[in-house]
Parts: structure tokens; sequence; C-alpha cells
């Protein structure tokens, strides 16, 4: 089943919060995983992989690298659903 | 026509003792950060590491070999002359030919053992025991001494901000030998070399003759971290399956010490109860490739977190990418 864009923003910040302690109203399209979450390579794969499960997509190693914002990986993730 | 005779197997092979040998530098984070533009809190934050042990000036890969050899075979029982296979895991061995097993069994005192080198990297340890039992149990050896020695500190630079801030020096060795009970279980290997330019050199001795730079150690971070952990999980749930064991069973986990954040999120993973023990001897040692699970282990050892007879999962795991993972019972 599609995930919306509000299903897919919560969950994501749902999967930061269990991986950084980051509260899940910070995480916000426009924020930068790097510069404003201060979520490290490490953790952003721990996310990615979590992502993976939760909304049954794939997300390639060379595509996490152009996850810059929350909103790129929302994009993304609607994209990349069946 | 005439039968030839053929060896006599052994029923079971078990890990006799282990030795250790570290570099005697301790490495703060606080020496390695300049070049790398970071801090004691970011390293620590990042990798669990606090310092690392690096060889001296008269530190070779051969007389840290030797130290944790002697202590093994010294642990063991069993004497120098009844050891008749000596395999050493490295990397960072620097000639291509001889091999250093034949020079560090005969520095160990050990006569006339067939002796060689594997080259698995961070899972060139496990390889050896997997190779050991085997040949142990068909009765090709009696006695066997498995080695992990690495000098990674001659192939790294300062500047480099994926791997080599996280290395270190030293070695781990373990004697391996017959048994009436099972002592090591049934290995599960493998490797992937799709992903063989993702963790290693940077470039080969050819390159560096032909005037380019000297070969150093280099990993794509986030493709190792999502293999070294997912993957890796499945092949350790794999061994305890082949063990026929449950994880609330173990004693210990005793994974390649890559990073701490790799352990941690392993352990988590494999759903590890409290009851079980995480080596995590990266936290002073680095990551020492082939020498860093029995490093672990006998860190574990020493500091009588396990007893004698408990079950360990060790799980090696890198460049190649290559895998290899088993349940021993802890010498």
């Amino acid at each position: 089943m599609a995930h919306s864009e509000a299903d897919v923003l919560a969950g994501l910040a749902e999967l930061v919060n269990e991986e950084t302690g980051i509260a899940a109203d910070l995480v916000q399209p426009e924020k930068s995983f790097t510069d404003d979450l201060d979520i490290d390579s490490i953790s952003m794969m721990t996310i990615v992989v979590n992502a993976e499960d939760k909304f049954d997509v794939k997300i390639p190693d060379e595509e996490v690298t152009n996850l810059v914002t929350v909103k790129d990986a929302v994009d993304f993730i609607i994209g990349a659903q069946g | 026509m005439t039968e030839i005779k053929v060896s006599k197997p052994q029923k079971y092979s078990k890990i006799y003792s282990l030795g250790a040998a570290r570099g005697s530098v301790r490495v703060t984070n606080d020496e390695i950060a300049g070049p790398i533009d970071s801090s004691d809190e970011w390293i620590r934050q990042r990798t669990g590491i606090i310092t690392r042990t690096r060889a001296n000036e008269e530190e070779t890969l051969v007389s840290l070999a030797v130290a944790a050899g002697q202590e093994a075979i010294e642990k063991s029982g069993v004497s120098p002359e009844q050891i008749d296979l000596v395999i050493v895991s490295t990397i960072s061995f620097p000639f291509a030919t001889p091999a250093s097993a034949p020079l560090i069994a005969t520095e160990l005192g050990i006569p006339s053992a067939a002796a060689y080198d594997i080259s698995a990297a961070c899972a060139g340890y496990c390889y050896g025991i997997a190779q050991t039992d085997s040949m142990i149990r068909s009765g090709l050896s009696k006695y066997a001494l498995v080695i992990g020695a690495e000098k990674l500190s001659d192939f790294i630079n300062p500047a480099d901000r994926t791997i080599s801030f996280l290395l270190g020096d030293g070695a781990g060795a373990a004697v391996v030998g017959p048994s009436d009970t099972p002592g090591i279980s049934k290995s599960v290997w493998g490797s992937d070399g799709s992903q063989w330019d993702k963790v290693g050199m940077t470039n080969s001795i050819l390159d560096f003759k032909a005037g380019g730079e000297w070969p150093t150690l280099v990993q794509e971070g986030r493709t190792v971290f999502r293999w070294a952990v997912w993957e890796m999980v499945k092949a350790a749930k794999e061994a305890l399956e082949e063990a026929g064991i449950t994880v609330d069973q173990l004693s210990a986990l005793v994974t390649h010490q890559a990073n701490m954040r790799i352990v941690d999120e392993f352990a988590k993973q494999l759903e590890l109860p409290e009851s079980v023990v995480v080596a995590k001897d990266i936290e002073t040692t680095g990551n020492t490739s082939a020498a860093s699970i029995p490093l672990a282990m006998h860190r574990l050892l020493s500091e009588k977190k396990v007893e004698s007879g408990g079950l360990a999962l060790q799980i090696g795991f890198g460049a190649g990418l290559a895998y290899a993972a088993q349940v021993v019972v802890l010498p």
C-alpha cells in the first residue's frame, strides 16, 4: 500500500527519533540531515535501512548522498513506492 | 588395485589457548585529530575509540606475531615441536613472498610445520580457524597455530577520514588441536567480489612503482556499514543455526572490532540478551583487522568477563568483501 507524503514524513521523523533521540517535531521537510539535525553518516545509514523496511522501498547506497534534506528523503521514498 | 593410506580423522577440534600482543604506543584521538580536521569528541562519538595501539619503531608484524604466538603456545600445554601447521592471516606483511608464517614459526621454535599466510583481511582469523578446524578433523594436522597479525600503521594516510584514524597494530594467536567434544562449529563463510572496491588499498604497488602514491587503506563507510551490520547479522544467525544453538546460549559475541557503532548495532540487530557479553576491545586497541577477534576474545578472558568453556560467536568481515563466522568453545 502506498504511503502518503504526510505518512512518510511522520514515519521518517519516528525513525530519526529512535536512532538519534531528536524530537520528531523537529524533523521538518526543509531540515538538512547533517547541517540542521546533526545526523552522522552511520546514523543516516541506520535510518535508511529502517526506512527501507518501514516503507518497503530500496534506497541504494549511491542515492543516500543525494538525500540532503528531509524533503529529499520523503520525495525519494514516495517515488520509489511500487 | 593397491589401496593407499589416508590421514586418520579426528572427531572434533577446539581452541586450546589464546595469545595477544598490541603495539606498545597508545595513540590518543587528540594526536591524530589534526590532519582530519576533527576532535577527540567527534572520533569518540562516531567510532567509540578512545585510543588505538600502534607499533613503535622496533616492533614489526613478525615481532608482534611471535609475542602473541609465544603466549598461546605457553598456555596451550602443546610444545612448539608438536605444532605441524602455522597459518598467519595478514594484509600488512610488506613482502608478497616469502610469507611471514615460516619466519614466525622458526622464531617460535616450531621446526618444520607447514606454514603459510592467508589474505582475507578482517575475516582472516576466522578463515584461519575454519581451515585449522577442517585440517585437524581430517587428520592432516594435529596441532595448529593460527595468528592474525597486522601492522596497519605502515599503510595509513593521516589525512584520510574514512578508515586510517580507526586503525591499530597488534597480533592475536590461537593454538588449535584435537578434542573429545565439539569445540568449533561448522564455519559459515563467503565473499562478495562485486564490492571488491569498497574497502582496501588506494592503489597497487605497481602504481607506486610507476610514481603513484604509497598504497594506503580507504573505505566507503556507508556501504561497508550497511553490509557489516545487516548482511553480517544474517551470517551470524546462520552460524548459530549451524552450531545448533540459540543466541541466549552464548556467553559472548566477538565481532571484528571495526567500529563501536557497528559492534553496537550488530548486537542490537542480533537481539542479544543482556547475559551475552559483547567484546569491545576497539575502545582502546582500535581496529587491527585480522588481529581484532583474538585480541578481543583474549581481553574478555583475561579480564574474567567470560569463563572458559562458555560459547562465543566470532565473526570477521571486511575487505573482499569477505566474511567468516563460527561458534567456538572459549579456551
